[in-house]
């Protein structure tokens, strides 16, 4: 089936078989390999793209159900060789280990920021309860988080806790 | 892992997919894919042709009609909960809503599926069945209503038939309050619930005038606890009457146990959380 969509800004046109998942259209047909595919069963979100502005999962999305839609994957974020202030956060904060589950991550945080500016721990926790992470614990990525709202609302990040009374 | 392969049809009417669906032997409906795509991945369903209902004009939204609230077809989970005509007149669906799977699946999911699909551990639909909820079905043969009491069959199944599109769900506008609580599988709210409770009640002259109480992940499907409201309606809605009518929150279901948790385990979170929601639901009614 014909299907065109918006991909990171540009104009996508393929042909798929109606199966075809969205992250296979991504990866396979546009070769954007940067959203993974993890568990797929629905549950850790590794393949987490931005659809015309909300977050899903494109493992369990078919491509022809994209068709019209603007699709922002983790190669879209970075500008003009200039990281997105969460890709900035995870690497100023240690936000991953083997990175297997970080794009997915960053989409999720991205989601979040876009709809709630200032999140409490809380909610960053709630916010990125549809993610699986299997080695940092959670800890780094709930403070990349905090790292990149504060830099996209213009303010000076908190400290690493690392350097925490170091002073 | 990729599904069988199926036929796709995206129908531009209402009309036109229910014709496709009369006219079709196994064709499936597909409104936000969340409990569908899944089963099919797995190769536990395969359906032969697809009917996708995402991009029929006229599902998306939630309407007040007066005496009743309308939900559409593709009305996602993610609008359900943070709807403020939902929340002000089926509090406990909400609350079900904003704790359906997790933030990607609110965004993409939809209310009337999850109620079509009819998991014994979802969120939403114990809430319709103590909210009074009318479901909608349209057919090629026309459009019928099912209560919500009527609806839920068995283990994911409802008095939906073979050629029939659940439309909308209907609230009816009552007054008093309403609630949902559970323990999510991953703990907390998160995940499927190893047991919940869904409370709608009334409160008149000080004392509890009437109530549905459902049950959610504890037996084959959504049950209404009969025995709770028979317990509570009339007394004075205390602490007290609510712990006593909780305790009869079992009378007539078969507790089912599973990987999340033993039948005993199960009842004493039925009871826990029927109390729990009986306690918000009184304390939003007054």
């Amino acid at each position: 089936m014909h299907v065109s969509l918006t991909v990171n800004g540009q104009r996508a046109v393929t042909d798929v078989e109606p199966r075809t998942l969205l992250v296979h259209l991504l990866r396979e047909e546009l070769g954007l390999t940067g959203t993974h595919v993890g568990c797929d069963t629905s549950y850790c979100g590794a393949c987490t793209v931005i659809l015309d502005g909300k977050t899903v999962k494109s493992c369990t999305m078919l491509a022809v159900q994209a068709q019209g839609a603007e699709v922002t994957t983790i190669e879209g974020l970075a500008a003009n060789g200039d990281l997105h202030p969460v890709q900035e956060g995870f690497w100023e904060r240690h936000g991953l280990q083997c990175g297997f589950c970080t794009p997915g991550m960053i989409m999720s945080a991205v989601g979040l920021l876009s709809e709630n500016g200032s999140p409490s721990e809380g909610e960053i926790r709630h916010g990125l309860e549809g993610n699986l992470c299997r080695c940092t614990g959670y800890h780094n990525i709930v403070r990349a988080v905090e790292y990149a709202a504060a830099k996209m609302r213009g303010e000076e990040p908190p400290a690493p806790e690392w350097e925490e009374g170091s002073a | 892992m990729y599904p069988r392969s199926f036929e796709y049809v995206s129908p531009g009417s209402l009309d036109e997919a229910t014709s496709v669906l009369a006219s079709t032997e196994g064709a499936k409906v597909l409104a936000g894919g969340m409990s569908l795509l899944p089963l099919m991945k797995l190769r536990l369903f395969s359906p032969d042709v697809l009917v996708d209902i995402g991009r029929i004009p006229g599902l998306s939204s939630i309407e007040d009609r007066g005496d009743h609230l309308a939900i559409g077809a593709m009305v996602r989970h993610a609008d359900t909960a943070s709807d403020s005509l939902i929340g002000e007149h089926a509090a406990a669906l909400a609350t079900a809503a904003s704790w359906t799977g997790d933030v990607q699946v609110r965004n993409q999911g939809t209310t009337c599926g999850a109620i079509a699909h009819a998991d014994i551990a979802a969120d939403q639909p114990s809430a319709a069945l103590a909210l009074g909820a009318t479901m909608v079905a349209a057919s090629a043969g026309g459009v019928r209503e099912i209560a919500a009491s009527e609806f839920f069959v068995d283990t994911l199944t409802t008095a939906l038939e073979q050629g029939e599109i659940l439309t909308e769900v209907r609230i009816p506008k009552q007054g008093g309050g309403s609630a949902y609580e559970k323990l999510g599988r991953r703990g907390g709210h998160t995940d499927y619930a190893v047991a919940g409770a869904a409370v709608w009640l009334d409160v008149s002259n000080g004392a509890v005038s009437s109530a549905r109480v459902a049950l959610t992940g504890v037996g084959a499907k959504p049950t209404l606890a009969e025995g709770v409201v028979e317990a509570l309606v009339g007394t004075d809605g205390s602490d007290a009457a609510i712990a006593e009518a909780s305790e009869r929150a079992l009378e007539g279901v078969t507790v089912l146990d599973d990987l999340f948790g033993t039948v005993e385990y199960k009842a004493h979170l039925a009871k826990v959380m029927t109390r729990r929601a009986l306690q918000q639901a009184v304390a939003a009614a007054r």
